[in-house]
């Protein structure tokens, strides 16, 4: 079978702390999948590793059976991954449009002297994209002066920008209000509808990961303790002590 | 396009006539100005990535010491080319320094600017084939091969300047709004994201570097032509420090802000030198403290339009 995304063997210490341990993971195209656990378990880590951002001590990354191990953030973004972040980044003294057409820019790689960045294709685009998550109101606005729950979609936007075949999304609704992560993430999944594009979410809310996922892998100490369907990820007795933090009764 | 080109060229033509009925020593002082806005116009490119170089007085002086070298040695004497010659030489000289500038920011990148600077100046005091520290001495310029009458000689200076300030204030216009542009602003803002986004900041910022390089040389050669001298002094520090004051007082909003700035300076420094010659500097300072207070932005950002806002 081939897989869309592949960790062979991945491992990673900083010093002592082994953030990742014989990581052996395979993703199909189009899950739906969230990575849980406790802090400093490894998932942040293990997103890292497949953006490039850091590099495993050893195994390999495949990203549609071509090994990404070593590559920069750039060459793999130009591969179809992209991310969010848990503190999103963004352009703060531009506008959300010019945001969005930041992003179309550089990972369409259209980069050119002369070529009108607000061209009217371009902002077409860019508001098609903004209206899919409920954000075209704010097109004018500066993303400084918006809200965190609006920076977390935008910063999801911006990562969805160039049609990518991997999306890794870093907890989408910390710092989120409570009453506000379903709309959100119901805004999110929405907006991903229809997309031939895999999703992997960081997420410490169980019932966002029950809700939105079809499949969960858990983290504890860089190891994955559970690999599955929510219902039975969930329940798992380890997964149960070391991230959810319930006790059997 | 059509419409910036058709008001670049309806001012251009209006500024070209207005200076026909200036004074001599006017005419000078612009063109003096605007070969100066040109270097600053470099700067300000890089500014709109964050980064300020300190060193721009050095990229100016390879462009003039280039004109010098070629009108004397090679008497090549055309004002149309020399410029445009001043402005590769810098380009050329100064890519090799671009990658390495390019991976630091802030006071590392401004340093590192200025260092290259002095080293630059060092090495024009000391070498006697370029005048050492007296420079070297440059004659007439052609017009289209043409030998320009002592009474004209000011006011073809201006024009020809003006004419190339002209073009790089349209190609500048562009290349801000061009995608290039919007990505160089991004870099300022947040350039791990832009990275993340597939986009090359290291990139971006050396070819900035060099196109700043080549807009101060071809100033350079400017002033020079309308000098008839240049010495390292060009390259020193403080010169470099004016086109930073420039850049600083413009903003990196509005590229027609450059060249009322580098005006306005030019005019200050020559009354204020002229009346009060030992204390010039304090008024200049106590301007800039004053812009920096009520207009952070810079000059430019008196006619720019904020971004609409709307209701979500």
């Amino acid at each position: 079978m081939s897989w869309l995304l592949s960790a062979q063997g991945v491992h990673k210490t900083f010093g002592a702390v082994v953030a990742a341990h014989d990581l052996q993971v395979n993703i199909r195209a189009g899950e739906r999948i969230s990575l849980i656990g406790s802090n400093g378990a490894g998932k942040t880590t293990f997103v890292n590793m497949i953006t490039g951002y850091i590099q495993p001590d050893a195994g390999h990354i495949l990203l549609d059976g071509q090994s990404i191990t070593g590559m920069t953030p750039r060459d793999i973004t130009r591969l179809g991954v992209a991310r969010s972040f848990q503190i999103p980044q963004l352009y703060p003294s531009m506008s959300v449009l010019d945001n969005m057409l930041v992003a179309q820019t550089t990972q369409d790689n259209q980069l050119s002297w002369w070529r009108a960045a607000h061209s009217a294709a371009a902002r077409e685009r860019a508001e098609a994209l903004l209206a899919r998550f409920n954000l075209l109101a704010y097109r004018h606005r500066l993303v400084a002066e918006l809200p965190g729950g609006v920076r977390k979609l935008i910063d999801i936007a911006l990562a969805m920008m160039g049609s990518p075949k991997l999306l890794l999304l870093d907890e989408p609704t910390s710092g989120v209000a409570a009453e506000e992560k379903f709309p959100m993430m119901d805004t999110v999944m929405q907006a991903l509808e229809g997309q031939a594009l895999t999703a992997l979410f960081v997420e410490h809310d169980m019932d966002i990961v029950s809700r939105y996922c079809q499949r969960v892998i858990a983290f504890y100490s860089g190891r994955i303790i559970a690999d599955d369907v929510p219902s039975v990820a969930l329940a798992h007795a380890d997964v149960r002590r070391y991230v959810t933090g319930e006790r059997d009764a | 396009m059509a419409k910036l080109l058709f008001t670049a060229l309806v001012v251009l033509l209006g500024c070209l006539g207005v200076g026909l009925v200036l004074p001599k020593w006017l005419q000078f002082m612009l063109t003096m100005a605007m070969a100066n806005g040109l270097v600053s116009l470099g700067l300000v490119i890089l500014m709109r990535g964050g980064v300020v170089a300190f060193g721009q007085g050095l990229m100016a002086a390879l462009g003039g010491y280039t004109a010098a070298l070629v009108f004397e040695h090679f008497q090549w004497t055309e004002a149309l080319a020399l410029p445009l010659l001043g402005g590769l030489s810098a380009m050329l000289i100064t890519a090799p320094f671009a990658p390495l500038l390019a991976r630091y920011r802030g006071i590392f990148f401004s340093m590192l600017t200025l260092a290259l600077s002095m080293v630059g100046y060092g090495l024009l005091v000391k070498t006697d084939a370029l005048g050492g520290s007296d420079g070297i001495n440059m004659g007439r310029v052609h017009l289209l091969g043409h030998v320009l009458p002592d009474e004209w000689v000011s006011y073809s200076l201006l024009a020809v300047t003006m004419c190339f300030v002209a073009l790089s204030l349209v190609w500048a216009k562009v290349y801000f709004a061009s995608t290039r542009g919007l990505v160089t602003r991004a870099i300022r803002d947040n350039e791990l994201r832009v990275e993340y986004m597939g986009g090359s900041v290291a990139q971006t910022m050396a070819i900035n570097f060099v196109v700043a390089a080549f807009l101060a040389g071809m100033g350079g050669a400017l002033a020079v032509m309308a000098l008839g001298h240049i010495d390292p002094n060009f390259s020193y520090w403080t010169t470099s420090g004016e086109f930073v004051f420039v850049a600083i007082l413009a903003g990196s909003q509005s590229v027609m802000a450059v060249m009322l700035s580098s005006v306005l300076l030019e005019v200050v420094r020559s009354f204020s030198s002229a009346y009060f010659p030992t204390t010039w500097q304090l008024a200049l300072g106590l301007f800039l403290l004053l812009v920096i207070r009520f207009l952070p932005q810079g000059l430019g950002a008196l006619w720019r339009s904020k971004p609409q806002e709307e209701a979500p």
